[in-house]
């Protein structure tokens, strides 16, 4: 009883029975659900949200919030895609390393605010968000580009295929080749976050900066860190979005900032810092989308989405604070017998 | 932690809180002060045909007044440590009910659907208002994340009703977002009132008092007796209250009414409210402040366009000089208020 009720207060717990239950509902109705096209198509349309949400989590562990990394990962895209279109060279690695670097300097340029100044976190990314996307859109250019007609090789990657099924209903069922990007990223931010000691002042920072520093974490530099990492996964994402897409378009990407936030959050990550995690990052990024691409499959129209998922972040994000409050009012009895 | 050594070097004892306050703020009010005049000198000498002319202050009045009102509703949450990112979401929500309640009472009984549609505008903003304070103060969310959870069922409740769609063709409140009274707008007239409103209730009631000792610490305003729980209700059934007003000018302006209008406008607010030298961690910052950040960003857009002649180009570039405008502020408040520190420890 006393391990079930253990594992009942862990968010990541809740999620996954929510997903569980919500996925045998929804099969009931709609056999088709659990039908391996479909299972594929959601893993496909978690992608790049569950890519983003790998950076929001490191960021929003040590206490802070980044609202800016659409705006880097559409600079990142679109930069890369008008290098290759111009200088014609078109390899899927120096792409991928062009955009990387982007986002890095992009993110470090948060970090230099943040860091250097301590100002707010919120504040400083809102400010950077309009000023990369502007100058994009200024300096760059604002006309959709068409991936097929610039390079083949993103290209092709848009149409590679990690898993091939024959379908019994009838042709076949693909995973797309870049859920392979998000497996490696959980997995490289699960043991950045798990083994290091990067991972324990990311967490350290979170729960009291200033013990954090009195301890000798370096701050500092853990925030340079932080908003670089955040920056590289941006790019990277940008790419990965606009093989996925099919074309670089200036005006796509900004906008899922807070969907992005809400799935890390639903996933059990605190905003005032010091509790994350990946499993259950993956968790809310899953849900959100199953809602998102689930509902028809229920015969409810989708104009209901974002209804469920708003009620869906109320509900996510009372569950801990209440659980905080009746923790302490049971220490406090326990104290005062 | 740099907030936590501020307060404790520069908050002057109870009693004088207000006087502190406005020192405080003084500075930053002077400073956007000289901005608004430089910028509006800056423009006129760039284009003395086209920037300093009536048509052109009329038009940057009639831009400014929706999001100054959003801004004005973030910033009363913004003082009290708080923040509301659902004002926009509010602001279409009731929008879009009015807007119903026109297209459907309306060709039967114009006046009535006036009533009922401005009614429950009035009734719809403060209870989304009551919700997010009850998030806040009651259940205990962060309100960045209680907002961000009703910024999205707000929208959503909006989509059912309408199924997404723009409602069109709403020619009864068109006085309220493109009228003018001696050549002065509407909207800007609405917005200046409910600024000196909101200015007073601030700084001249015992509310407003509470507001900014809840802001600065909140520990400190419940040991004093002040029920916090219910200051923040009262905040948040303000902002949705603002917020109410600011969509019924929207749909008086644009004389449609849709759910997801204005996604940008969350940002801008709180990006006026920064500038106007509101604290995001609550307790500092006035009203005028955000007024006048508003009419400098009005200002930079405006001038903005004309100076560099191209319409679609302006517009990004406008997006960008709000971003820089916004670090630029950030470094000069940074450093002045260094400067301040070491000149009282030096006392």
């Amino acid at each position: 009883m006393a391990t079930l009720r253990r594992l009942l207060a862990r968010q990541e717990v809740i999620i996954a029975l929510t997903i569980i239950i919500l996925s045998i509902f929804i099969g009931l109705v709609n056999p088709s659900f659990f039908s391996i096209p479909n299972v594929f198509r959601i893993l496909r349309s978690g992608i790049i949200v569950g890519m983003f949400a790998m950076g929001v989590l490191i960021v929003l562990i040590s206490g802070g919030i980044d609202v800016s990394f659409p705006a880097i990962a559409v600079s990142a895209m679109y930069i890369t895609v008008v290098f290759i279109r111009d200088t014609g060279i078109d390899s899927l690695v120096l792409s991928f390393v062009v955009a990387g670097l982007i986002g890095l300097a992009l993110g470090l340029f948060n970090a230099f605010f943040i860091a250097l100044f301590k100002l707010p976190t919120l504040i400083v990314t809102l400010g950077t968000l309009s000023l990369f996307r502007g100058l994009l859109l200024f300096f760059v250019g604002s006309q959709r580009i068409r991936i097929a007609e610039v390079s083949p090789v993103l290209s092709d990657l848009s149409r590679g295929n990690l898993i091939t099924i024959d379908n019994p209903a009838g042709g076949v069922a693909n995973l797309h080749i870049a859920f392979v990007f998000l497996v490696v990223l959980a997995v490289i931010v699960w043991l950045l976050l798990r083994y290091t000691m990067l991972g324990r002042a990311i967490y350290a920072m979170g729960g009291d900066l200033e013990a954090a520093e009195r301890v000798g974490f370096n701050v500092r530099r853990t925030q340079f860190f932080i908003y670089g990492f955040v920056g590289l996964v941006a790019g990277i994402t940008g790419i990965v979005y606009c093989s996925l897409s099919r074309e670089a378009d200036p005006f796509s990407i900004v906008g899922i900032e807070l969907d992005v936030i809400a799935a890390v959050v639903l996933g059990g990550a605190s905003i005032m810092g010091g509790r994350g995690t990946v499993v259950g990052t993956l968790l809310g990024v899953l849900l959100i989308t199953l809602i998102s691409s689930s509902l028809v499959l229920l015969g409810i129209s989708s104009d209901w989405q974002r209804f469920v998922v708003g009620i869906l972040i109320i509900i996510g994000t009372s569950i801990p604070v209440l659980q905080l409050r009746q923790r302490q009012r049971t220490q406090s009895a326990a104290q005062a017998v | 932690m740099a907030n936590v050594q501020q307060r404790q070097t520069t908050t002057p004892p109870a009693g004088r809180i207000s006087i502190g306050h406005l020192l405080q703020t003084n500075g930053t009010s002077v400073r956007l002060l000289v901005i608004v005049i430089a910028l509006f000198v800056l423009f006129s000498l760039l284009r003395p045909d086209a920037f300093p002319t009536f048509r052109n202050i009329q038009s940057m009045a009639f831009q400014a007044s929706e999001i100054g009102i959003l801004a004005i509703a973030v910033a009363i949450t913004m003082l009290t440590g708080g923040i509301d990112l659902s004002i926009n979401s509010t602001a279409n929500l009731t929008a879009v009910l009015s807007a119903l309640i026109l297209t459907y009472v309306g060709p039967s009984s114009p006046a009535l659907a006036m009533v009922l549609a401005i009614g429950a505008a009035l009734i719809i903003g403060p209870i989304c208002g009551a919700f997010n304070g009850f998030l806040v103060a009651y259940v205990g969310i962060p309100p960045i994340l209680a907002t961000l959870g009703t910024l999205t069922l707000y929208q959503g409740i909006g989509t059912v009703i309408t199924k997404g769609a723009a409602i069109f063709g709403i020619p009864e409140f068109q006085w309220l977002g493109n009228g003018e009274i001696a050549g002065i707008p509407f909207p800007f007239i609405a917005f200046l009132a409910i600024a000196a409103v909101v200015g007073i209730i601030l700084s001249r009631t015992k509310y407003g008092f509470e507001v900014y000792l809840l802001g600065t610490n909140p520990v400190a305003s419940r040991f004093s007796g002040i029920n916090n729980r219910s200051v923040l209700m009262r905040t948040y059934i303000l902002s949705g209250l603002l917020s109410a007003l600011a969509g019924l000018i929207i749909l008086g302006r644009t004389n449609a009414a849709r759910v997801d209008f204005g996604e940008s406008y969350v940002l801008l607010a709180i990006m006026i409210c920064v500038l106007g030298g509101i604290n995001p961690a609550g307790g500092l910052g006035r009203i005028f402040g955000v007024v006048l950040a508003m009419i400098a960003l009005q200002f930079l857009s405006t001038g903005m366009n004309m100076a560099l002649f191209t319409s679609s180009g302006a517009n990004f570039f406008k997006e960008a000089a709000w971003g820089a405008t916004l670090l630029i502020v950030l470094l000069v408040e940074y450093f002045s208020n260094r400067q301040r520190q070491r000149r009282i420890s030096e006392k």
